[in-house]
């Protein structure tokens, strides 16, 4: 695989707890003090740069999820989601594949290699986490399915399974919860299925037993409990995007310029931070432009939100 | 009628006070358990929450009491200007930690306000009730004669309005709870209706 990801930064390169206390006094006493402006001005992008990248907790990531199918209230997903069954589990791939079917997820673990990939998480509403995933690059589950030539989108949708899931009697949303990504973002070797969090098998709360990761969009493209990918010529339907247009586009990426008129997307909290957490700057492609830009060149992301 | 009587007397020998004291202890509380860390993993908007809909709560009983006066007797006018003002105080406490808390950058702050329009809606229902908590003492209603004051107290309809519409507009998708609030309001709204006086207008 030619531009296959090379999963660097592992957990235990994550800084340790008492450096990143450390830091965090740094960037403090250099707000705070008034001859430190030379010394902010040479260490405060490189620090920045870095970002912080310790992971929130299982228990902040397990309990502050959006997944309406179980109510809209943050607590509802871990509260209501255990009435959902994920065992047995199989996904529909079809459209233009070589190969549709109706692929066990059991059978797809064993082809797929599983890592570890710790990426930033940004939701809409402009709070933030960062999650220790492990899962599989997507590329590998279309390239399974033989992705034919005239594919150009890939549309996920999420089970739905009313009396599994007490969100659903409410038309929150049109039900099934849909999403769809264009194909080379799909097969961008960032974009993963999230089997797992923190080594442990997904929550279903957090979408089990395999969702899509793509953490350079808002966190309603990383659809949850996936029963069927369909590849398409033509671009697909997405929930939100069908419920609102205005507010939510198909692209979606993270883009601390275009506001939504909701929320100002220029700056997000941190989940875990406390009471008095200050608000972070939000960044362009939530940090991933390195990798992602290229994928938009030309494109004028202000219409393409 | 004589059920409500007996209502309405012993209700006359409980004092007022607590009711202020109440609010402070809730508004206490929730502060407190937020810097213990006790309100989930996000605080701030666990807080706003509480305190926008808690301020909710104050404003339909407010708006209560002349309907449950008139369909059953018993009367919570006493209480009135302190369901008022504890109405203001946490709905002013909701604005502070929106304020201070949750979106902290002074220009953000009027960008949000004036741009975004769920907030413009919930700071106009702010700015509305706080020429009422200001002339709420017995003073203002003296010097202003109980007319003109009656006639500025009457802008809680449109400020409650403005608040249930602020919480429909906040939240994404179709939501049942918010427009629960925004029935209640309504409807104790138009109890206030002068229908039969419609009805003669529309005769002549």
């Amino acid at each position: 695989m030619a531009r296959r990801w090379t999963n660097d930064l592992t957990r235990n390169d994550v800084t340790p707890e008492a450096v990143f206390l450390n830091r965090r006094r740094l960037i403090a006493a250099m707000a705070a003090g008034t001859g430190a402006a030379a010394l902010g001005s040479i260490a405060g992008p490189a620090l920045a740069a870095q970002g912080d990248m310790t992971p929130n907790t299982l228990e902040e990531i397990t309990s502050y999820n959006n997944f309406y199918e179980f109510g809209t209230g943050k607590d509802d997903p871990r509260e209501y989601a255990h009435l959902m069954t994920t065992s047995p589990w199989s996904v529909e791939i079809g459209g233009l594949v070589e190969r549709p079917g109706t692929y066990a997820f059991d059978d797809i673990m064993a082809k797929m290699t599983v890592e570890e990939r710790i990426y930033r998480f940004r939701c809409v509403e402009a709070w933030s986490m960062v999650i220790p995933w492990n899962g599989f690059e997507l590329a590998d589950l279309l390239n399974m399915a033989g992705v034919q030539d005239g594919a150009k989108y890939v549309a996920f949708q999420t089970l739905l399974r009313r009396d599994e899931m007490p969100g659903t009697r409410y038309p929150v949303l049109d039900w099934p919860y849909v999403e769809g990504l264009r194909l080379d973002e799909a097969m961008h070797p960032l974009t993963i299925m999230a089997t797992g969090i923190y080594d442990k098998p997904i929550a279903k709360q957090n979408g089990a037993p395999m969702r899509l990761v793509v953490p350079w969009k808002y966190g309603f493209k990383s659809i949850k409990s996936i029963v069927r990918i369909t590849l398409t010529a033509d671009e697909p339907p997405t929930s939100w995007n069908k419920a609102n247009a205005r507010e939510y586009g198909f692209y979606s990426n993270v883009n601390p310029e275009v506001s939504h008129p909701r929320w100002s997307q220029a700056n997000e909290r941190r989940i875990g931070g406390g009471l008095f957490a200050r608000r972070q700057p939000t960044e362009m492609f939530n940090g991933y432009g390195a990798e992602v830009a290229s994928l938009y060149t030309g494109m004028d992301l202000a219409k393409n939100f | 009628m004589i059920q409500a009587q007996r209502i309405n007397t012993a209700l006359r020998r409980l004092p007022i006070w607590p009711l202020y004291v109440l609010c402070v202890f809730y508004i206490a509380q929730l502060f407190g358990r937020g810097v213990m860390g006790q309100l989930g993993v996000d605080p701030v908007k666990a807080m706003e929450h509480a305190l926008g809909e808690s301020a909710l709560w104050m404003l339909i009983l407010t708006l209560a009491v002349t309907p449950l006066r008139r369909m059953t007797g018993i009367t919570l006018l006493r209480f009135r200007r302190a369901f008022g003002l504890i109405t203001f105080f946490l709905a002013l406490a909701h604005f502070i930690v929106w304020l201070v808390l949750d979106v902290q950058i002074l220009s953000q702050i009027w960008a949000d306000i004036l741009k975004r329009p769920y907030v413009t809606v919930g700071f106009a229902s702010f700015l509305l009730l706080l020429p009422l908590a200001i002339t709420s003492n017995t003073m203002s209603l003296r010097k202003m004669g109980a007319g003109a004051w009656q006639r500025l107290h009457k802008v809680i309809y449109p400020a409650a309005v403005l608040a249930a519409v602020h919480y429909v507009m906040l939240v994404k998708g179709f939501q049942v709870e918010p427009l629960i609030y925004l029935g209640a309001i309504l409807g104790l709204l138009a109890f206030r209706l002068p229908i039969h006086r419609w009805r003669v207008s529309f005769s002549r």
